[in-house]
């Protein structure tokens, strides 16, 4: 096999398991913006969010402790103790649909029947406070991630040195591919196929499409919005939770994790606001075109760091013949 | 008793069409330009002039132009970082080219070079609607900080990657540059404000004003009844982008005398300008100044309380500031959706029956 071809190849596998962590991103979007219509650009901080609580809570860190310090004049910085990784993600959970509940009692519950900028633009402003908060409780230092269910058995990084032994020696070419985003890839796709069952089977997830589909109908046959809305929140949170984890687990807990909701924007334009499966081929075609248009023009021709825009060119370029994007609701307008 | 229109008769065109019709109003707006012109100048100092007066003169400027786009025109933009850099490099790229001509004129110029930038990048409006829009016009964002990062040109191949503004003067006084006085640089920034201001508010007034807010409020309908949404968007895209470029040349050349782009013009500019048109007023000039003033205003006091007052440490105010502006926000959105500007059109009803309410 030349070289080249197996370079292409390697890249466009790392671009798929890009576009997956993007993708995961892209899904708390959707899932909000389907059921309430709200644009929720504090996606990427929620993912940030979590994931500091997470890392605090499972190294016992005091919450607020800096602010306290500085109050009180006090010196205290940690528990002392150390939590079971499960068990702090299931704090963790809980601590989202708190969020999830707040957000909605607090913020949204406000705002109802306002326009859609103004939805937006709250979530912008909910953005920079959760960020504050997140960073006032458990300090704005990069923190390291891990994920352990024993002693020893922690979320894999690294190389898969099994594909880059087999592929080496049947090309003479060996893949390089992450085990992170291997692990990140099936986390993803049971998560998609969770959330699909959740909505189709259950009662609460046909209640969450009844709302996605037209809130004064579900109203009308008794399907509370509030709790709907909640729901969705949280579920959103969960998402977030994950996304954080695997990227926190990649690149460390810190300030640039809230960064992914501006990757996961493209992906949405591109799938569609509506669409979970579109969310999920949209984060694929994103992921795989960056990484393959930085592989072949950016980085030879262009001087490289084309990922920063590639995407939005894109998606833009896309919309220009698709407004409503590859798997979004047709758009009918009308005086 | 002060604030009415009522035995205020107009007996000419021109006296019905003026900006302020109200005397109240008129006599205040001379009052404000006089102590902006007159009275600030000769007693500032540089601490003011630096931390307050110019952001704030800038920004208004940058917010008005926003303003334009969005608040009048309904069109979503979160490409203004982007758009500031095109005039803060073409600025650069002027001065340099051309040490002789007056800044007046390169600023100006600049300001126009960003126009055409933001029609070009204004042009998938047509197909693109709401938060697509929105999302689109990040693509101008980040290709154009990424442009000005990787194409030296751009910096005349400074070692740095930055850009540095040469001494220039206007008139024969130095206004960019290390020996520039704190009374020129305020002077040379008041002249763009009360120019965009005037124009802004007298474009909105108009016809074309008048086309742009019936694209905002139903596109269709506008189209329908003849207004031409080609027009209307792009000319709403390139006087934004122009105001925008001007502040982005002063926000480089006066204010800042340095700039490296990502930190400069980064996707936070861009919704820092958005939440001052947003708590000052969408579709407002006034709201402009007041967002502006607003959020210029508010890390500084903060500041002051916080670290000078209470003796805390830096970075927990800088927490503390994210959390009171994202408080704020949702605030402002939850009380009064259409900023301080409602809040000052609410406070001007009432000054017309005060003081006898009924």
């Amino acid at each position: 096999m030349p070289e080249q071809l197996a370079y292409t190849i390697e890249v466009f596998l790392n671009g798929l398991m890009a576009g997956v962590l993007y993708a995961l991103v892209a899904l708390g979007f959707v899932l909000i913006y389907k059921a309430s219509g709200i644009f929720n650009y504090a996606q990427g901080v929620m993912a940030l969010f979590a994931a500091m609580t997470l890392v605090g809570i499972q190294n016992g860190q005091v919450p607020f402790a800096h602010l306290i310090n500085a109050i009180f004049g006090t010196d205290v910085h940690k528990f002392g103790w150390s939590v079971h990784s499960f068990v702090a993600i299931a704090l963790t959970v809980v601590v989202m649909i708190g969020l999830a509940w707040a957000v909605q009692r607090f913020v949204f519950r406000h705002l109802v029947g306002q326009e859609a900028i103004i939805l937006f633009m709250a979530t912008i402003g909910l953005a920079y406070l959760l960020e504050g908060v997140a960073d006032l409780m458990w300090g704005s230092e990069l923190k390291a991630l891990d994920v352990c269910a024993a002693e020893g058995v922690c979320l894999p990084q690294g190389l898969n040195s099994w594909i880059d032994e087999t592929t080496f020696e049947t090309f003479g070419y060996g893949f390089f591919i992450d085990n992170l985003d291997i692990v990140a890839s099936i986390v993803a796709a049971i998560l998609v196929v969770g959330l699909v069952m959740f909505a189709q089977y259950t009662k609460q997830g046909r209640a969450m499409r009844a709302v996605a589909d037209d809130h004064q109908a579900a109203l009308s046959v008794g399907v509370s919005l509030n709790f709907i809305w909640i729901l969705v929140w949280s579920l959103a949170g969960f998402v977030a939770l994950v996304a954080g984890i695997m990227w926190g687990a990649k690149s460390g807990v810190q300030f640039s994790l809230s960064l992914i909701a501006l990757k996961a924007l493209p992906v949405l334009m591109l799938g569609g606001f509506t669409s979970i499966p579109g969310a999920i081929v949209g984060g694929l075609i994103i992921g795989v075109g960056e990484k393959l248009f930085e592989f072949l023009i950016g980085a030879p021709f262009l001087g490289g760091a084309t990922e920063n825009w590639f995407a939005y060119m894109l998606a833009l370029l896309f919309l220009v013949f698709r407004p409503q994007g590859l798997f979004g609701e047709r758009i009918i307008e009308r005086v | 008793m002060f604030y009415r229109e009522a035995g205020d008769f107009n007996t000419s065109y021109a006296e019905d069409q003026q900006t302020f019709p109200i005397k109240f109003d008129r006599y205040r707006y001379y009052v404000v330009l006089f102590i902006a012109i007159v009275v600030v100048p000769f007693t500032v100092n540089d601490y003011w002039v630096n931390s307050i007066f110019m952001p704030f003169l800038i920004y208004t400027i940058a917010a008005i132009g926003l303003n334009i786009l969005v608040g009048y025109c309904g069109q979503v933009s979160l490409g203004t970082g982007g758009f500031m850099a095109v005039g803060a490099y073409a600025c650069y790229k002027l001065m340099t080219a051309m040490p002789e001509v007056s800044m007046f004129i390169h600023v100006l110029l600049a300001g126009v070079i960003t126009a055409a930038v933001g029609v070009l990048f204004g042009l998938p409006s047509l197909r693109i609607k709401g938060f697509y829009l929105a999302v689109a016009t990040l693509a101008a964002q980040f290709f154009l900080v990424w442009l000005f990062n990787r194409f030296p040109w751009f910096y005349n191949y400074s070692a740095s990657g930055q850009i540095n503004a040469p001494e220039r003067d206007t008139f024969g006084i130095i206004i960019t540059g290390p020996s520039t006085e704190a009374w020129a640089a305020y002077a040379f920034c008041l002249v763009f404000t009360i120019f965009s201001a005037y124009v802004a508010r007298n474009l909105t007034r108009g016809s074309v004003g008048r086309k742009w807010m019936a694209i905002r409020d139903m596109d269709i309908a506008a189209e329908i009844i003849g207004v031409n949404p080609l027009r209307a968007k792009l000319t709403a895209f390139a006087v934004s982008s122009f105001f925008i470029g001007i502040s982005g040349a002063l926000f480089f050349a006066i204010y800042l005398g340095a700039v490296e782009v990502g930190e400069a013009f980064g996707i936070q500019k861009s919704f820092l300008v958005l939440f001052m048109i947003i708590i000052g007023g969408l579709g407002s000039i006034f709201g402009s100044f007041a967002g502006a003033a607003f959020l210029v205003l508010l890390p500084v006091a903060l500041k002051v309380v916080g670290v000078d007052l209470l003796g805390w440490p830096t970075d927990i105010v800088a927490h503390l500031q994210l959390v009171i502006v994202g408080l704020l926000i949702i605030v402002f959105l939850i009380a009064e959706p259409h900023g301080i500007a409602q809040l000052w059109r609410v406070a001007k009803d009432k000054l017309r029956l005060w003081p006898f309410p009924h």
